[in-house]
């Protein structure tokens, strides 16, 4: 990658523009991070961090199966659609990539169509369907939607991806006697997987952080998310707000997408298939 | 090992084009074929066609015997070197040479006995366990053959395998390769757009022009039988030089002098009704110096003075190159131009009235000033201007084809084998 030489003055410019993006940007998370360990009767009090540092909120919550059980089912139900949303999405998107058939453009239009559909317009008639179907409550309520909704983003992510990889290798794999789902998961699958990777972390956070669908399709902890879950918390009594434990959630669901995310990001390595081709 | 059998070939896309037509070749056990042509004159449709890559519309495709029109790519026992390698970037050396027999589970021993057998002869060894992105071009090349080799397959075929390396290493590869071909004796089919591999590899050269076969010989035949002024102009380097000429009088009056017309050119002339007009065609070595041909030889053909442009020596011969109004005749000039096309001339703004000569080293013409040159009668070639048809080669026939001269020598150093 080239570099770009930079007189001392222009560092000195770019390393303030940079640092007031990252204090706006970090200062509403330590914020919650703070509340998380404030007393409840603290709370309220103007000052940034804790005058009084507790695990109280933590504990609390942990605790409670109102929180431990939507936990995992956020962790059940993100991990489920993500798993069949990149499977369905690798196939369409490897068929929109490299096969002529009639309807192809059609068939992305649409895909791109879902993406842009306002989600709040669809919520009311899904919830009828699903009351219909029997899936309201049930974590298959909430797979189904999101595999529909995970699936452009995924065909989009991948077929970009496939269109990476030199036809000839393929080919050159059949060549070799492979049969066309040989030279799938051979050839193509394993030189896709940094975007398979890529789709996945995608795909995962848009479940891992909706709270639409799932306030709107749930109405017991046996299938409500994490997110959904935060908003039955209830105080200490009617009169308090259970601020301290909504930030301590808010803090628990994080840590994961954040652990994730830095896990991933060195497996999403650009330029995999150099090499495969004159270079 | 099997011969292939091409009868009737025929491929039309299904937006009607038609990439290749009426194709016939007989390819014997063990033979080297080349296809070449200009790009998109039908040579790598062809060669995928018989790989099994892409549907056949018509015709029959025999390998072995046997027709393999429906097999898929797997059942016909064929290797194939791609242009680009399509090595298996996530694999190693080893690995990207033992696929296919993995893929046709064989046991490991017999793999690694047979990828190390491979690597032995291609000089890989050492390079078994690393990936192709830390191979340089010529290694990378060396494991597409090799992974060909390993299959032991019946037959090869190899698209343009040669055209991303180096001119120096694809000298050093083209020796390797026909050595291989030699040693393996398997039957290969081998696409190119390069004439001067075309020539230096084959057994047998079939020339394409938009998905038709113009001729198909030994680069011999080729070369000094042209069947038309296609395969005239695209055999040889430097290529022919393409003339106006009249034909009056038992004389072939040319804008650099009258040809003596012989019995038997006079005959087929005769014969072919073409009228007065012909194109006349001359290779860059049937010149030569006036005052270096012996006074026998010189009523063979015909002397004449010009002006010589440029002078280019490369130490065994000298090239000149002088210009030649073509006149205004009128002349079915499409495949000329198609020629220039395919040699860039047309984009570099050469003109076309240029002549090359290749002349002998011990000459003493210099670059802008007249000299007496000597153009062999012999050696031309006549051409129908309408149809393109070589009248001369038809007058020929039935007499011995004399061997190519050889174009001055190309270092074939390194490319070390067995």
């Amino acid at each position: 990658m080239a570099t770009v030489n930079l007189t001392g003055r222009q560092r000195a410019g770019w390393g303030v523009a940079n640092l007031v993006v990252i204090v706006l940007a970090l200062i509403p998370v330590l914020w919650l991070v703070s509340l998380s360990f404030k007393t409840p009767t603290a709370v309220l009090d103007p000052s940034y961090w804790p005058s009084q540092w507790t695990w109280g909120n933590f504990s609390g919550i942990l605790e409670s199966s109102q929180f431990l059980r939507p936990l995992v089912n956020s962790i059940g139900i993100g991990l489920i659609s993500t798993f069949i949303s990149v499977v369905l999405a690798s196939m369409a998107a490897y068929a929109i990539a490299r096969l002529e058939f009639p309807g192809k453009s059609v068939l992305v239009g649409l895909a791109l169509l879902i993406a842009m559909f306002p989600l709040i317009a669809l919520v009311t008639p899904m919830f009828t369907i699903e009351r219909a179907l029997g899936l309201f409550n049930t974590w298959f309520g909430l797979i189904i939607p999101y595999v529909a909704f995970g699936l452009p983003l995924g065909i989009y992510t991948l077929s970009a991806f496939f269109r990476e990889i030199p036809w000839e290798l393929e080919k050159a794999a059949k060549m070799d006697g492979a049969t066309p789902f040989q030279a799938f998961t051979k050839v193509i699958a394993p030189l896709a997987a940094p975007g398979m990777v890529t789709t996945a972390i995608l795909v995962f956070l848009a479940c891992w952080n909706d709270f639409l669908l799932a306030i709107s399709f749930t109405s017991t902890i046996t299938s409500r998310t994490a997110p959904a879950a935060m908003e039955y918390f209830s105080g200490g009594s009617v009169f308090t707000t259970p601020t301290g434990p909504i930030a301590a959630a808010a803090v628990v669901i994080t840590i994961p997408i954040i652990v994730f995310v830095l896990f991933f990001q060195r497996r999403i390595v650009a330029g995999l298939t150099s090499g495969a081709v004159k270079g | 090992m099997a011969p292939i059998t091409l009868d009737h070939i025929t491929k039309r896309y299904p937006d009607g084009a038609v990439a290749v037509s009426d194709f016939n070749l007989e390819i014997a056990d063990g033979e080297f074929v080349i296809l070449v042509g200009p790009s998109g004159c039908g040579k790598s449709t062809t060669l995928n066609m018989i790989a099994g890559l892409e549907d056949i519309t018509s015709g029959e495709l025999l390998i072995n015997g046997s027709v393999v029109n429906n097999k898929s790519p797997k059942d016909r026992d064929i290797a194939m070197v791609f242009q680009s390698y399509a090595l298996y970037p996530h694999m190693t050396v080893r690995e990207n040479m033992g696929f296919a027999l993995k893929l046709a589970k064989q046991p490991k021993d017999v793999i690694n006995q047979k990828v190390e057998e491979a690597a032995r002869i291609l000089d890989l060894t050492q390079h078994l366990d690393r990936k192709p992105a830390n191979l340089s071009g010529g290694q990378r090349q060396r494991v597409a053959m090799g992974r060909a080799i390993v299959r032991d397959p019946s037959v090869f075929l190899m698209d343009e395998p040669l055209s991303n390396l180096d001119a120096k290493l694809r000298v050093q590869m083209r020796t390797q390769v026909s050595r291989i071909q030699r040693r393996l004796g398997t039957t290969t089919v081998y696409v190119t757009h390069d004439q001067t591999e075309a020539m230096t590899l084959g057994d047998r050269v079939a020339v394409l022009r938009s998905g038709l076969l113009q001729q198909v010989g030994s680069p011999a035949e080729l070369y000094h039988r042209p069947d038309n002024l296609f395969v005239a102009g695209f055999i040889g380097s430097p290529s022919m030089n393409f003339l106006p000429g009249t034909v009056e009088n038992e004389k072939l009056r040319t804008s650099l002098g009258d040809f003596v017309i012989t019995d038997r050119l006079r005959r087929e002339l005769e014969g072919a009704k073409t009228g007065r007009d012909v194109i006349v065609g001359i290779r860059p070595e049937n010149f030569e110096d006036a005052a270096l041909v012996p006074a026998e030889a010189r009523a063979r053909g015909i002397t004449f003075r010009v002006t010589i442009d440029v002078l280019e020596s490369m130490g065994s011969d000298v090239f000149v190159y002088f210009t030649q109004d073509r006149g205004t005749q009128t002349v079915n000039a499409a495949e000329l131009d198609e020629l220039a096309a395919d040699a860039g001339t047309a984009d570099t703004g050469v003109s076309a009235d240029v002549v090359t000569a290749r002349l002998d080293a011990a000459t003493r013409v210099t670059e802008g000033a007249v000299a007496e040159l000597w153009a062999d009668g012999d050696t031309i070639h006549v051409f129908d201007p309408q149809t393109g048809r070589n009248l001369s080669v038809a007058a020929a026939a039935g007499t011995p084809v004399p061997p190519v001269p050889q174009t001055p020598p190309i270092n074939n150093a390194g490319g070390s084998l067995d």
